[in-house]
C-alpha cells in the first residue's frame, strides 16, 4: 500500500492548506468588503502640519496652535556674516523677539510679541479662514488671514515729541497655502503694511508687498525652507531691498528648531518687509533661529 | 419543464439562503479604539470613533479598519506628531485588521450573556502586517453585537521609530481597547 500511504500523505497537508487559504481569503473578503462600506469619500478629511512651525522663516505660515494650546516663541538674529573677524561674524550682535501665540480655537489664534529692535511691542489676530480638504467638496488651498498691529516704544530724545498715533504701524496678509504632498508645501503671501509715520516726505505710508514661501522635506524630521518678499514699485522698492531668507526646520520631538539665513533683521511685519537693506549676495547675511515650545492649557 | 423546475427551485433556495447569510454579519462605522501609553513622565490617551468593523458570525471572520488620523489626542501637537512621524497617516492612512475567532460557538451566544473569544489574525499598522493571537468578548444584546476586547501593541514591532527626546515619554507597550456595537446588516 505505498501508493495510498503517500496519497494520503500529499492530500492531508493539502487539504488543510486550501483550507487555511480559502480562511483567510474569506477573511480578507470580509476585510474589503468592510472597506468598501467604510469608504473615505465619504468623510472630509483637512490637510494638516502644512508647515510645521506658525513661522515659514520671518513671517507667518498659515499654521495656527490649536485649541488651547501656548506657543512660547524665542527669535533671534545676529548680526551680518560680512561684518568681519573683529564682530565675530556676526555672533557679537543680536537682536530678539519674544512672543507669545494662543489657540482660542483650532482656527482662531491671538499672540503677543516685544522686539528689542526699536523697542517695539505687536499683537495679532490670525485666523484659519479656509483648509485644505479632501473628500466631499474638496478644497484645494488653505487661507489663513492675518492683522498685526506694532508700537514703537523708543524715547525720541532729540526730536520734539510726537503723536503716540505715529508710533503705529499695521500689516495685512492673506496667506494661501497648499500642501502638494507630505514633502512639499507652498505658500503666497499678498501683504499690505500701514505706517502711520514715515520720516521723508518721498517714504509711503502704505507699503504693499507680495511674499512666496516653500517647505521641503528632506527627511522626516528635517525641512528645507525658503521664503521671498516682492515689494510692489514705488519709492520703498527703490529704497529697500526684498526680503529673502533660507533655513532649515529641525524638529527634536517636542519643538521645532527654525535654523536660516536672511538679509533682514527684524522679525516682525513693519521690519522686514519696509525696511530690509541687507544685499544678501554681498554678505549681509543675518544668521539666526527661531525655537518654539507648546504648552497645553486647556483640553 | 425539468429546467423550469431546477431555476425556480434555484431562485428559491437563493431567496431563503441570502436573509440567512445576510444576518450573520455585523457591522459598524463608528465602533471606539482607545489606545493609552503610559510612563512615569506622561500618560497619553487617544480615542478613535471611526472605527469601522464587521463580524461574521457564520463563518467566524472578523474585519477592522482604523483611519489612522481619526484618532484624538488631547494635545494637538502630540496628534501632529502622531500622524506626521509616528505612524505616518499620510503614506499609511489605514491599519487593519483581518482574523477569524477561534473557540467559540454560534449557540451559546444567543443564550448566554458575554462569551470570551479568541480572535487570531493580521494587524498592520504603518505599512507592516504582524500575526495576532488577542482575547475578546462577544455579547448579543438585542439584535446587536457588542464586542470588546484589550490587548498590547509594541510601536517597535510595526517600525514606528520614536524620536530620543521623547523616548521616555512613549511607552514601549501601548494599551488598545476596542468597543464596538455591530448592527446586523441587511
Amino acid at each position: 500500500m505505498p501508493s495510498l500511504l503517500s496519497f494520503r500523505r500529499v492530500v492531508g497537508p493539502l487539504t488543510v492548506a486550501f483550507a487555511l487559504a480559502a480562511s483567510h481569503a474569506q477573511a480578507q473578503d470580509l476585510l474589503n468588503q468592510l472597506e468598501t462600506q467604510t469608504t473615505d469619500s465619504l468623510r472630509r478629511e483637512y490637510v494638516t502640519a502644512t508647515f510645521k512651525g506658525t513661522r515659514v522663516i520671518n513671517g507667518h505660515s498659515i499654521e495656527t496652535p490649536g485649541k488651547g494650546s501656548m506657543l512660547f516663541l524665542i527669535s533671534h538674529r545676529f548680526g551680518t556674516l560680512n561684518s568681519g573677524a573683529y564682530e565675530f561674524f556676526g555672533l557679537d550682535q543680536a537682536t530678539i523677539r519674544l512672543g507669545l501665540e494662543y489657540g482660542l480655537t483650532d482656527r482662531l489664534a491671538v499672540g503677543i510679541g516685544r522686539s528689542s529692535l526699536e523697542k517695539t511691542y505687536d499683537g495679532f489676530v490670525k485666523y484659519k479662514a479656509v483648509r485644505q480638504s479632501s473628500g466631499p467638496r474638496p478644497m484645494p488651498v488653505s487661507i489663513t488671514l492675518l492683522a498685526t498691529t506694532s508700537v514703537s516704544t523708543l524715547k525720541f530724545q532729540p526730536q520734539p515729541e510726537r503723536s503716540t498715533t505715529s508710533r503705529f504701524t499695521y500689516s495685512y496678509q492673506v496667506l494661501l497655502a497648499r500642501k502638494f504632498s507630505s514633502n512639499l508645501s507652498v505658500q503666497l503671501m499678498p501683504t499690505l503694511i500701514h505706517r502711520n509715520y514715515v520720516d521723508l516726505r518721498r517714504d509711503e505710508n502704505n507699503v504693499y508687498a507680495i511674499g512666496a514661501a516653500g517647505r521641503q522635506k528632506l527627511t522626516k524630521r528635517l525641512a528645507l525652507t525658503a521664503e521671498y518678499y516682492y515689494v510692489l514699485p514705488g519709492s520703498t522698492a527703490d529704497d529697500y531691498r526684498n526680503s529673502l531668507a533660507l533655513g532649515f526646520d529641525i524638529e527634536t520631538g517636542g519643538h521645532v528648531f527654525q535654523l536660516h539665513f536672511t538679509n533682514s533683521q527684524g522679525m516682525i511685519e513693519k521690519f522686514f518687509v519696509p525696511q530690509t537693506t541687507g544685499n544678501f549676495f554681498d554678505g549681509d547675511i543675518y544668521f539666526g533661529f527661531n525655537i518654539s515650545r507648546a504648552f497645553q492649557l486647556r483640553h | 419543464m425539468k429546467t423550469r423546475v431546477f431555476s425556480v427551485a434555484l431562485l428559491l433556495g437563493w431567496l431563503i439562503g441570502l436573509p440567512t447569510w445576510a444576518q450573520s454579519k455585523y457591522l459598524t462605522r463608528s465602533g471606539s479604539i482607545t489606545f493609552f501609553s503610559a510612563t512615569p513622565i506622561e500618560d497619553i490617551q487617544a480615542v478613535n470613533q471611526q472605527v469601522g468593523a464587521a463580524v461574521d458570525l457564520q463563518s467566524g471572520q472578523v474585519a477592522f479598519t482604523v483611519p489612522m488620523k481619526a484618532f484624538k489626542f488631547p494635545k494637538s501637537l502630540m496628534q501632529e506628531h502622531f500622524n506626521e512621524n509616528y505612524v505616518e497617516s499620510e503614506k499609511y492612512p489605514k491599519a487593519t485588521f483581518s482574523g477569524k475567532l477561534t473557540n467559540w460557538t454560534a449557540a451559546s451566544l444567543a443564550s448566554s450573556g458575554s462569551q470570551a473569544v479568541q480572535v487570531e489574525g493580521d494587524l498592520t499598522i504603518h505599512g507592516v502586517t504582524k500575526r495576532m493571537k488577542v482575547p475578546g468578548t462577544l455579547e448579543k444584546q438585542g439584535n446587536r453585537l457588542v464586542v470588546k476586547s484589550k490587548f498590547a501593541v509594541a510601536p517597535a514591532d510595526y517600525n514606528i521609530e520614536i524620536p530620543l527626546l521623547v523616548r521616555n515619554q512613549i511607552a514601549k507597550s501601548v494599551d488598545v481597547t476596542v468597543s464596538l456595537a455591530c448592527d446586523p446588516t441587511f
